[in-house]
This record gives structure tokens, C-alpha cells and sequence, in this order.
């Protein structure tokens, strides 16, 4: 089975981790992705406001490119997911702005895509039943956080991917890697997202209650699906424990455990890019 | 605080904008402060959600105008998936920052934004905030 693929930009740049982990775990899970030929960013986020019709370009041009290729597209980063499924639903639904769409990127495309993340593609199209399976290395008794954040699910009659105020899929992934999952108060509560632009104050302190709410449960890793996500748990985490001495616990993307599961080659993870390396844990479980 | 109602500013052309812009019906709001609950950011605003949809339905333009509130909000979605009446805190803000930024007024200046940041931080943060804070 071949997928089409929207890597976005920032899984080809400081996310690398995310994009080679999920290549290689889903060859191991006997499926493809294949990068779409011609792609651009996505604009990273999805316009509030109805009239700003600018905003759908760029995640349009992706979708038109990815409709040459089949008929669905999978993604990983959450935001992506989120502006393209978003932005494939208004040009599916609304003719006025598909017109202006079309003819300001001199295209014609109708919204009949399908966009589903990674995570779908392994509930829906492998079965969780099956990874469990394919596991060579279970990652036993680890207690795992599932960090959703905002993007992945909301809202909900949008993006449907899971239930909005509780998500389990995550959490049933943890489950066939051999993972404890953690449940914690603020995995769908934001981690500040762009604020790290001007306002890192309330970036850490936002990313601070996701971390201690995870510790407070039990949590040793925090598994997330957005890039942006990871990098502001990461950093806070890093400034809070200044001086404190607190043990620091490793931030992954979900692809990164997968791939450790599914007995991937570590090298190939991206996991030294990771601030706080999660393999010293392992070793100490003996896994 | 004083506020004074008149027909000047319950009708006023800008609270009409923020109608247009957003396509959300301030009348819709009772007020309930779900949006102001959920919010996470809420702590750090000069008015959360619910305090900035009310001014603005009283027309209070410039108590909104000069508060900090759009440009901490994250657009997370936690005030619309939570309000009882299905009315978008998270585009009223957006709208408001939106007015700012169509006048070409930028609220960041992108030669102040630290190297670091624009070295490390994802792409994804740098172009989210560009489309949030520059015009």
C-alpha cells in the first residue's frame, strides 16, 4: 500500500526525527509513503476569519498537488493536518470561495481529497492489533503521557479524528507498543504554540502545567504529534529545571517510539536531536 | 470601570466590523464564561473572552482596542468548543488583530525577533507567528 505524503516544512528541517521514523516504521508496518512530487508549507495556520480567502492558497496548491497522486494524503505534523483538512473542507463545501481559490491559483480543484493523518492510517488502515503484532522490542511497563495538544482535534466537526474532550487514540497506540499510558488532566490543553514568538513567559508557563500535570500522573515520556508541541515542552522544561535538579523527561514524537518498538535501527530515529535522549531510560529497564 | 452606553457606541462602525470579519453575531453571547474557563491564556489578558465580547457588545471599542487580549490568544479552540451557543471567541479576537494588521501596523517588528528563536525554533512557530503578528 502507497500513501501520498505532505511531509510539511518543518519535518524537513528540525523535525527530521518525525518524518525518517515514520518512513522506516511504516516499511515495518508493510506500507509507503511517498512524498508528494511538488509541495509547499502549508501557512501553518488556518485563517479565522471567513473572509480571508488568502489564506487557503497555499494549503490548496498542496491539496491540488496531492489530488495528482491519489486520492488521499497523509501528514504528521498536527497543524498541517489541521490547515489542510480544514482548508479541503471549506473548498469542498463553500463554491464562492473554491471559485476565487481556483482562479487565483490557476487550478481547479473541488475538495474530493481525503486527508487523514498517520495515526488514523495506523488505527484505520493497519489495526492497532496488527502493530501489536509487528512489535519486536516492547517498550514494557514505560508510562507514557499522550499529548494531544489543540490541533489534532479541534474542532470537532472538523477535523473528527478522535472525541474532542476525551482522545483515546493515542493512548491505544501506547497500549499495542507495550506502553502504560499515562491519562493526565491537560493532554488537550495548548502548550502556548506561537507565543514562543514574543511571549516565552506564557509559553513556559503553559507547557509547565502540561509537564507537571503528566508527572503528577505517573508520566516518565510525553509522546506528541506536533513538532512545535515538542519544542516548547523541550525548552520549558529545560528553563524550569534550571538549578532545580529535577529529572527531565523526554519529549518524543510518537513516530520515534514506534520505530524504537518496532525493533528500527536507533540511529535513524533522530533521537540525539531530542533535548532529554530517551534510550537512557530504556537502558535502564533493560529494554 | 465607568463605561458610558449610547447609541454612538452600540451601533458604532466598528463593533459592525468585527461582525463582518469574524462572521460571528456578538448578540449570540449570554455570557455563560465557558470561553474565559477554558482559555489558557485567560490569566494573562487585560479582558479574557467573555469580558472582551461583552465590551464589545456595550460598543466599548476603545477598552478592546487597547487591551492585550488578541494578541495573546493562541487560537487554540478550547471558547469555541466549549460554548453552549457555538459563538467563536477564538475569530473575535482574530478579527481584532486582523484590524491592526490590514492597517499595515505590525505587532511584532521582525528585525527585533531574537536570532536564536528564528535558528531553532520550527518553521511552523516562525510562520504561525508572521501570519498572527506581522501585517
Amino acid at each position: 500500500m502507497k500513501i501520498p505524503y505532505y511531509p510539511g516544512c518543518t519535518l524537513n528541517t528540525v523535525a527530521k526525527g518525525f518524518d525518517t521514523s515514520a518512513r522506516q516504521s511504516a516499511v515495518l508496518l508493510g506500507f509507503e509513503l511517498m512524498e508528494l512530487d511538488q509541495w509547499n508549507c502549508c501557512g501553518a495556520t488556518f485563517p479565522l476569519t471567513p473572509d480571508n480567502v488568502m489564506g487557503l492558497t497555499a494549503p490548496t496548491k498542496v491539496l491540488v498537488n496531492a489530488r495528482k497522486e491519489g486520492d488521499s494524503v497523509t501528514t504528521l505534523c498536527s497543524v498541517c493536518y489541521n490547515v489542510l483538512k480544514r482548508t479541503n473542507k471549506v473548498v469542498r463545501d463553500d463554491k464562492d470561495k473554491r471559485s476565487v481559490v481556483n482562479s487565483f491559483i490557476e487550478e481547479e480543484y473541488d475538495g474530493s481529497l481525503n486527508v487523514i493523518h498517520y495515526l488514523e492510517v495506523l488505527r484505520d488502515k493497519i489495526g492497532f492489533e496488527k502493530i501489536k503484532t509487528a512489535v519486536k522490542r516492547p517498550l514494557k511497563g514505560i508510562r507514557a503521557g499522550a499529548y494531544y495538544g489543540c490541533m489534532l482535534l479541534r474542532p470537532f466537526e472538523d477535523m473528527g479524528i478522535d472525541n474532542a474532550e476525551a482522545p483515546t487514540i493515542f493512548e491505544n497506540l501506547l497500549r499495542a507498543l507495550g506502553c502504560e499510558p499515562v491519562e493526565f488532566p491537560n493532554k488537550i490543553e495548548c502548550c502556548g504554540a506561537h507565543l514562543a514568538m514574543g511571549n516565552e513567559d506564557i509559553v513556559t508557563k503553559l507547557s509547565g502545567n502540561v509537564l507537571s500535570s503528566a508527572k503528577n500522573k505517573g508520566a516518565e515520556i510525553i509522546v506528541t504529534s506536533c513538532p512545535l508541541c515538542q519544542y516548547n515542552l523541550e525548552k520549558s522544561q529545560k528553563k524550569l529545571a534550571e538549578g532545580s535538579g529535577n529529572t527531565q523527561m523526554p519529549i518524543l514524537y510518537f513516530t520515534q517510539l514506534l520505530g524504537l518498538a518496532l525493533g528500527q535501527d536507533e540511529g535513524s530515529l533522530g533521537l540525539e536531536k531530542n533535548l532529554f535522549d530517551v534510550r537512557q531510560l530504556l537502558k535502564e529497564r533493560g529494554i | 470601570m465607568l463605561i458610558k452606553l449610547g447609541k454612538e457606541n452600540l451601533q458604532s462602525e466598528f463593533v459592525k466590523l468585527i461582525e463582518r470579519i469574524s462572521g460571528e453575531e456578538l448578540a449570540n453571547c449570554y455570557q455563560c464564561g465557558n470561553c474565559t474557563g477554558g482559555c489558557p491564556v485567560s490569566y494573562a489578558m487585560d479582558f479574557g473572552p467573555r469580558e472582551v465580547i461583552r465590551l464589545l457588545q456595550l460598543g466599548q471599542e476603545d477598552a478592546v482596542k487597547s487591551a492585550n487580549s488578541p494578541w495573546l490568544c493562541v487560537g487554540c479552540l478550547q471558547c469555541y468548543c466549549r460554548c453552549p451557543k457555538g459563538v467563536s471567541a477564538a475569530k473575535i479576537l482574530e478579527a481584532l488583530r486582523q484590524i491592526t494588521l490590514r492597517k499595515g501596523e505590525d505587532h511584532e517588528k521582525i528585525k527585533e525577533i531574537p536570532f536564536p528563536f528564528l535558528k531553532n525554533a520550527p518553521q511552523q512557530a516562525i510562520v504561525c507567528g508572521f501570519r498572527k503578528f506581522v501585517s
